[in-house]
């Protein structure tokens, strides 16, 4: 039955710990990870089983079959098998290589060393050889190898501290506990050995916050969850070492089944190719029963009298069948108007310009060493398409690095620099900062530009004292001191990090803390703190407060808070100051700064007494504890008295507003999609100019039902007019759409949006969306990102872009037409899940709209000229076959067939995919309205393909006709006969060549060095290889392979022929740059314009080009900004999270420095606050 | 310093990678496309002009002597169970007709571009490889003139040997009633290398060309096998005969000329002069059945080729259409330059 079990889908999974012969039984995959797809032997059958799965190369296969087949075969098999292996090979090279790399990936993930405890020892292992039920160690910054259930730490509690970076982006730590009865094992290797308890737990899944089972260890069961697994990905952090019992192995860790196999993007243009090849495709049957039935008819009117010379066993059956074979033949000899290079060689220029995208130098961020990279080569056109952005804020947008700007003090402020006329100046890299050199612990990262503030704190003005004071005490930051004065703050929010190094800085540094205590170096004394109460933070009361006693036995309560709620508490003295402060916190807003106000009041020990006793008794009620708390915290954070008010910049990233101005002007639509607050997002908005105070309306929509929902979404539509600009809009032409109409912004908020994107509102929201200029979702759920990029997807069938840094963006990044990622950061989840990925937000201006136009531009100008010129090659064939008793008869010798497409002409149309540059970057960024034909889609579509196709059609008639009408009477300057079939291919083949050459040329707007070469050096192969096989030498050796011996050099060396040739030539071109030329001077494209001007500019010399400046203007009011969880208030009062243990092991030194502390003074307090917390 | 590392990720700055490559970067711009289209058509008439007028000096004589009227004088040829039939076509020149003078012979509604005629040949073969005598590669390309009913293989095999042209022809100036021959030049009317390397001999088996044919019979329409086809010349045999030289170079429309004889020695070196000629045909070629014609054409070249109108007319029609073109667009360009400099 245990077989059977194995076989069978997995139900529940059993491990037992030490017992490897047990759980082999179930035969769980054991530790080693295989992502790639081939091996040495394997690489054959399987890479050509997946190529001929392509359309195209199973096409040529069956083409390679059919010319085989003597009755019909018009062309021999190298015509075909020479571009079809060529094309396998090129494919199997890339694949070959990229598996290579997976296998050494994989090799070196394989052969990472973990330490196992086999037969009661430690052994040191590869990643591989662990099995299910191992134990193993994991030490401090170590990689957790597969996923474990942690039975004991180094830490008390069994705690122990995890990055999960790798795995949902997330950088903060969190924290895994063992359960007890396992947590003491410790580190005992005789006691880890002798373990053998059963884990009976969930199948292998791919939900990452999940886990389900329990633990049978000596008759007891233990329940266990999610908070005591150890995940492969993460990284042990803080935690001097730990045991975990292997659960799931290799590829059935959570992290391996998450990695499934991406959805394969495809660009528009690669599902219209295929589309078009099958178009092709049908083209190429109607004319093969043209042709079959024009067989028939010949056979039965002339070839049947041809029976003189013609006696063939299939004319004597019937015409028909004549002409069903002729079908066939035609097929044959007519396959190559379905481009067979064309797969490869469109791979070849997106791998190509993928590289262009990572060599990229102004896309390298040198600060952190992150080259842009194209992560996926298959997308790159579509850059060039982009309509719509969504992007995430917090680091994407923002530097998620929050620095404390201003503040106001007792109704002064601070932070802005003035001139020696008292006029405000700009604050720059430039400006000196303020020397904080007075304080051995400052944080060196800080800036500070206004003096007078460390003046006041030297001056020891109390209030300014307190101020600091309050932000040194009232936070949930937990210390790290590594070496002596080398502070790391690991701060929940990065806003309480800002505040809390702002103290440090101006002399108030918070050093440690103890779950009693809080020492701070107040201007270099150590000062501790008895801390008695952390009135913890939460979305309702969005403040948090702590009390204090002080040295002096004064008790304190410090509070920060959003200034609406904190305002309202005040005591009522603090009126004037109030209106002080609150006019500076508008001043701040207004230049998008987050704000949060600051107060205190001083306890008296009674009162407090009391409500402390309140306290402990509502900790310990059984129902509504929470609100029983809110109740007595809103109790005494009354009758405060006001400090003032900090501002802390969001830090935009470098470049940010100049970039979204440049992206709208392009007419690209940036959505913003954060999980942010709507104050948070709006000031992001605001200081982005996406935005901006001269805006008709800003609707906000933060409906709870979808009642009201619908109800805002109509209202905006229809009393603002939108309607009627839409209808406007649509009637206007598109020349007058950029002409800018009456700007809207849209926000909505998250519950909103739920309701929003239900099927019955969803149109009214894209339609109201899509006339906003700017669109900002805020407090949105991953998933959420998801549905608002489907439902544009689904709506507007425009191409999507999203960009995020982290985890919470992968779904986002998943389901837009592209991928971007921010690298650089420490999470890696989105970058992973991305399809290019760059440090900085403004690169996306570069890769949109230069990358992406010119990718854009030479995969329409490459697909154009490729099918062009498979048409005028081929249907030469077709015209052909009305002269030749439609028989299936080539214009062309056979090895210019199997050479035209891979060898003649080749080359210089992938250097024209390559190189091209109908503009240079410069004048692509300067005029963002050169986007513009990548989004209207108009440079190559169907209609495109048409032009070109019947461009080809003409060329081939005109290739053909020519020479046929010169040739009907021809004969050699010797009297020698010269209509000859081969002299007749010889001048057609040399024809063609010259003129796709030409055509090729025309359509080059940048000849580099490489297109020079491969255009001249494709006419000089041409021949060159025309004469050799044309040669005495060849023929003599393979006399059936080359019967064309000769012709070459009798036709070339004929006057007339080079005046076919030539006639035929321009009768082709001087059509097309007429057109061209007519249509650019009447109907000139944005594109023509500034080629013009860039040519103008170039004879002139280079100017100075004014780079163009975004002001940003605004008076917003901003709001308060917190993390959006619960604080950490509880682990730190339950000193969970200390290393100061309670108990006997004294062998952990003490981790905070105790000086100034008297252990015993808070003892009391101590107890009391155990009390509370049970 | 951390300056290592980081530069090895840096992208190089070299032109290649930064996309700065030095171009010619041309734009089709009126200064360019205007005079370009104005020089390509004047000289495309020039041409023409050359072209037309040259042709106009080419001489041709060209008579089709298939015999489908029945007031023809080959008409009784046309009767299938006349074998060896001769007729005579008269004709006069009023002028001289300028030496060299050039003799074809023309076929039309002829398929020699049929696929399956095209292949019907044996390359190895006619290199004078005696292997391939009695085996062929590929071995059905010859078929049904592969092997005879008596399974002998046949030699040059194939539906192009067999179906040579066999139709003779004699030249005579009528002088005062009496016949003067005009001599034909047979020699060298085929490609070069045709006759020197792409065509060979079999080695001859004891001086005799004959012998290196044993075991094999002749297609089945010559009258006589490949070793005696110029009974007069006897270098002039086997697969370098040139009338089959000239004959197995397939024509790539089915209406074609191919050169019979040259007309370069003794009194009509400088031409035939003005006066009548009869041209004796031996007629044995059947065209009437798939509709065919047959003619025989006199011409003299120049330094183009024979008589062509259609490529001097041709670059005359693209030549004015490239003229009138650049008046075209210079009416557009100056009035789309106008309205531009309305709009600045």
């Amino acid at each position: 039955t245990k077989l059977n079990f194995s076989s069978a889908l997995e139900e529940e999974r059993h491990v037992r710990a030490n017992d490897r012969d047990y759980n082999e039984r179930f035969s769980y995959a054991d530790n080693r990870i295989k992502t790639a797809k081939y091996n040495v032997f394997t690489f054959l059958p399987i890479n050509l089983f997946e190529q001929f799965q392509r359309f195209a190369n199973a096409y040529f296969l069956v083409l390679l079959i059919l010319q085989l087949i003597p009755e019909i075969s018009s062309l021999s098999w190298f015509t075909t098998i020479v571009p079809l292996v060529l094309v396998l090979a090129i494919t199997a090279v890339k694949d070959a290589t990229d598996d290579y790399f997976r296998h050494k990936s994989d090799q070196q993930v394989n052969t990472r060393q973990s330490q196992v405890l086999i037969k009661g020892k430690l052994q040191n292992e590869k990643w591989m050889n662990v099995r299910v039920g191992d134990i193993i160690k994991l030490e401090n910054n170590q990689f957790v190898a597969a996923d474990l259930l942690l039975l004991s730490s180094s830490e008390p509690y069994g705690l122990c501290y995890i990055e999960t970076a790798e795995l949902d982006g997330e950088t903060n730590l969190k924290v895994r506990q063992a359960l007890t009865v396992t947590s003491d094992l410790g580190d005992d290797v005789a006691k880890l050995a002798d373990f053998s308890g059963e884990v009976i737990c969930e199948p292998p899944n791919n939900k990452l916050d999940k886990f389900t089972g329990t633990l049978c260890w000596k008759d007891n069961k233990y329940s266990l969850d999610n908070e005591k697994m150890l995940l492969r990905g993460c990284v042990l952090r803080n935690t001097e070492w730990c045991f975990g019992l292997v659960i799931f192995a290799g590829l059935q860790t959570k992290l391996m089944q998450n990695c499934g196999r991406t959805k394969f993007k495809r660009t528009s243009i690669d599902k219209l190719m295929n589309t078009l090849v099958l178009w092709i495709f049908g083209f190429l049957i109607c004319m093969g029963i043209i042709l079959a039935i024009g067989n028939t008819i010949w056979e039965q009117k002339v070839g049947s009298d041809f029976w003189e010379y013609l006696q063939w066993k299939e004319l004597t059956i019937n015409a028909v069948f004549s002409g069903f074979l002729t079908f066939w033949s035609y097929i044959i000899i007519l396959n190559t108007v379905v481009p067979i290079s064309l797969y490869v060689s469109v791979e070849v220029l997106r791998l190509g310009h993928s590289y262009f995208i990572n060599w990229d130098r102004r896309m390298y961020y040198s600060r952190k060493a992150t080259p842009a990279e194209a992560r996926t080569t298959t997308l790159n056109e579509e850059l060039g398409q982009v309509e719509f952005i969504f992007s995430d804020k917090t680091g994407t947008l923002t530097q998620n690095i929050m620095v404390f700007n201003k503040c106001s003090i007792n109704g002064k402020t601070y932070g802005d620099v003035y001139d020696e006329f008292g006029h405000k100046v700009d604050i720059t890299e430039k400006t000196p900062c303020v020397d904080f050199s007075f304080n051995p612990l400052m944080d060196r990262k800080f800036r500070f530009h206004d003096s007078s503030l460390v003046e006041a704190i030297k001056l020891e003005e109390p209030l300014v004292q307190e101020f600091f004071r309050l932000l040194a005490l009232c936070h949930t930051i937990m210390p790290e001191e590594r070496n002596e004065g080398e502070l790391v703050y690991q701060a929940q929010s990065p806003d309480e990090g800002a505040l809390v190094t702002a103290a440090r800085n101006f002399g108030f540094v918070f050093r440690s803390r103890t779950p009693e205590t809080i020492t701070l170096y107040e201007m270099g004394q150590a000062v501790t703190y008895q801390l008695l109460a952390i009135l913890d933070f939460n979305n309702v009361r969005k403040r948090m407060s702590v009390i204090v006693r002080n040295p002096k036995g004064q008790l304190k309560l410090y509070s920060k808070g959003a200034d609406t709620i904190l305002f309202d508490r005040l005591d009522p003295s603090n009126e004037e100051l109030m209106f002080t402060t609150s006019e500076h916190l508008n001043e701040f807003a207004g230049e998008g700064l987050r704000t949060l106000a600051l107060a205190y009041k001083d306890l008296d020990e009674d009162v407090f007494d009391e409500w402390m006793k309140k306290l402990l008794f509502a900790s310990t009620a059984l129902d509504n504890r929470e609100e029983k708390l809110g109740a007595l915290y809103e109790e005494i954070e009354q009758g405060m008295l006001l400090l003032g008010a900090t501002a802390i910049e969001d830090k935009l990233q470098e470049g940010v507003p100049e970039t979204i101005a440049c992206l709208t002007l392009a007419n690209i639509k940036i959505w913003v999609l954060t999980g942010d607050k709507l104050e948070t997002a709006m000031n992001i908005g605001y200081s982005c100019n996406m935005l901006r105070d001269d805006m008709n309306t800003v609707f906000i929509i933060s409906g709870h039902t979808m009642l009201e929902v619908q109800q805002e979404l109509s209202k905006d539509k229809f009393s603002s007019g939108l309607d009627m600009e839409k209808t406007e809009l649509y009637s206007s032409d598109s020349v007058f759409e950029e002409t800018i109409i009456a700007e809207y912004a849209l926000i909505i908020n998250g519950h909103s949006l739920a309701h929003a994107l239900e099927a019955d509102l969803e149109q009214i929201l894209v339609d109201v969306a899509c006339l906003c200029k700017t669109v900002i979702c805020c407090r949105v759920t991953p998933l959420q990102k998801a549905l608002v990029v489907e439902l544009i997807k689904r709506h507007k069938r425009a191409v999507t872009l999203a960009i995020g840094d982290g985890a919470n963006d992968v779904s986002m990044i998943k389901t837009a037409h592209i991928g971007v990622g921010i690298s650089g950061q420490e999470g890696m989840q989105a970058v992973l899940a991305s399809d290019y990925s760059f440090a900085q937000f403004r690169y996306l201006q570069r890769l949109l709209l230069v990358h992406g136009r010119w990718s854009y531009h030479r995969m329409c100008n490459f697909l154009c000229y490729f099918f062009y010129k498979n048409f005028a090659f081929t249907l030469v064939h077709f015209w052909y076959g009305f002269l030749c008793g439609f028989s299936a008869q080539t214009v062309y010798d056979q090895w210019f067939i199997t050479l035209f497409n891979i060898v003649y002409t080749s080359l210089p149309v992938l250097a024209m995919g390559l190189f091209d540059q109908d503009v240079n970057e410069q004048y692509s960024l300067r005029f963002p309205n050169l986007y513009r034909p990548g989004q209207l889609n108009q440079l190559f579509n169907k209609r495109k393909f048409f032009t070109c196709t019947l461009q080809g059609v003409c060329t081939s008639f005109i290739l053909f006709f020519i020479p046929y009408g010169a040739f009907m009477t021809a004969v050699r300057d010797d009297g020698a006969h010269i209509s000859d079939q081969q002299t007749f291919a010889v001048t057609i083949a040399t024809s063609l060549v010259i003129v796709v050459s030409v055509q090729i040329g025309l359509d080059t707007n940048y000849w580099t060095a490489v297109n020079h070469f491969f255009i001249w050096g494709s006419l000089a192969v041409y021949f060159a290889i025309l004469f050799a096989m044309h040669s005495d030498g060849i023929f003599t050796i393979f006399p059936n392979q080359f019967p064309f011996i000769g012709t070459a050099r009798n036709s070339l060396n004929q006057k007339i022929v080079w005046l076919v040739i030539l006639l035929t030539t321009v009768v082709c071109i001087m059509p097309m740059v007429a057109v061209r030329f007519i249509k650019a001077d009447l109907y000139p494209t944005q594109t023509d314009k500034v080629r013009l001007l860039q040519q103008a500019t170039r004879k002139q010399g280079p100017q100075e080009q004014n780079l163009r400046r975004v002001r940003r203007t605004s008076s917003r009011r901003s709001a308060y900004a917190f993390a959006h969880q619960q604080g950490y208030g509880e682990l730190i009062t339950s000193g969970k999270n200390m290393k100061v243990p309670t108990s006997s092991t004294s062998t952990y030194p003490l981790y905070s420095p105790t000086r100034g502390l008297t252990g015993t003074s808070s003892a009391s307090i101590c107890k009391c606050f155990r009390h509370q917390k049970h | 310093m951390k300056n290592e590392g980081k530069s090895a990720q840096r992208p190089d700055n070299t032109a290649f990678t930064q996309q700065r490559l030095p171009a010619w970067q041309p734009i089709l711009s009126a200064g360019i496309v205007i005079p370009g289209f104005l020089i390509i058509g004047l000289a495309f008439i020039g041409i023409g002009i050359g072209l037309f007028l040259t042709s106009q000096t080419i001489q041709v004589q060209e008579m089709d002597y298939t015999g489908v009227e029945k007031d023809s004088p080959c008409f009784r040829c046309t009767i299938p169970s006349n074998l060896n039939c001769t007729c005579e076509v008269t004709f006069s020149l009023s002028t001289l007709f300028t030496g060299p003078v050039f003799f074809y012979y023309g076929l039309s509604n002829y398929y020699q571009n049929f696929r399956r005629y095209g292949v019907s040949k044996d390359y190895n073969q006619l290199t004078g490889d005696t292997r391939y005598f009695k085996s062929r590669s590929p071995e059905e390309d010859c078929s049904p003139y592969s092997y005879d009913s008596n399974n002998n293989p046949i030699v040059p095999c194939g539906a192009i040997a067999n179906s040579i042209f066999n139709d003779t022809f004699e030249l005579y100036q009528i002088i005062n009633g009496t016949k003067k021959q005009v001599p034909l030049d047979g020699r060298g009317i085929s490609w070069w290398t045709d006759y020197n390397i792409k065509y060979r001999n079999p080695s001859p088996v004891n001086g005799s060309l004959a012998k290196a044919f044993d075991g094999t019979v002749k297609p089945i329409n010559w009258p006589r096998p490949a070793y005696e086809l110029d009974l007069t010349d006897p270098n002039n045999n086997g697969f370098l005969n040139q009338d089959f030289l000239v004959w197995m170079r397939r024509a790539a429309l089915p209406q074609f000329r191919k050169l019979y004889r040259r007309i370069t020695d003794g009194d009509y070196a400088a031409g035939l002069p003005a006066g009548n000629y009869s041209l004796t045909v031996h007629y044995n070629y059947p065209v009437l059945s798939f509709d065919g014609r047959k003619k025989v054409v006199f011409s003299n070249v120049s330094w183009m080729g024979g008589k062509n109108n259609f490529l001097g007319l041709a670059y005359l029609v693209v030549g004015s259409l490239c003229v009138v073109m650049s008046v075209v667009m210079l009416v557009v360009y100056a009035k789309f330059k106008f309205s531009d400099d309305d709009d600045a």
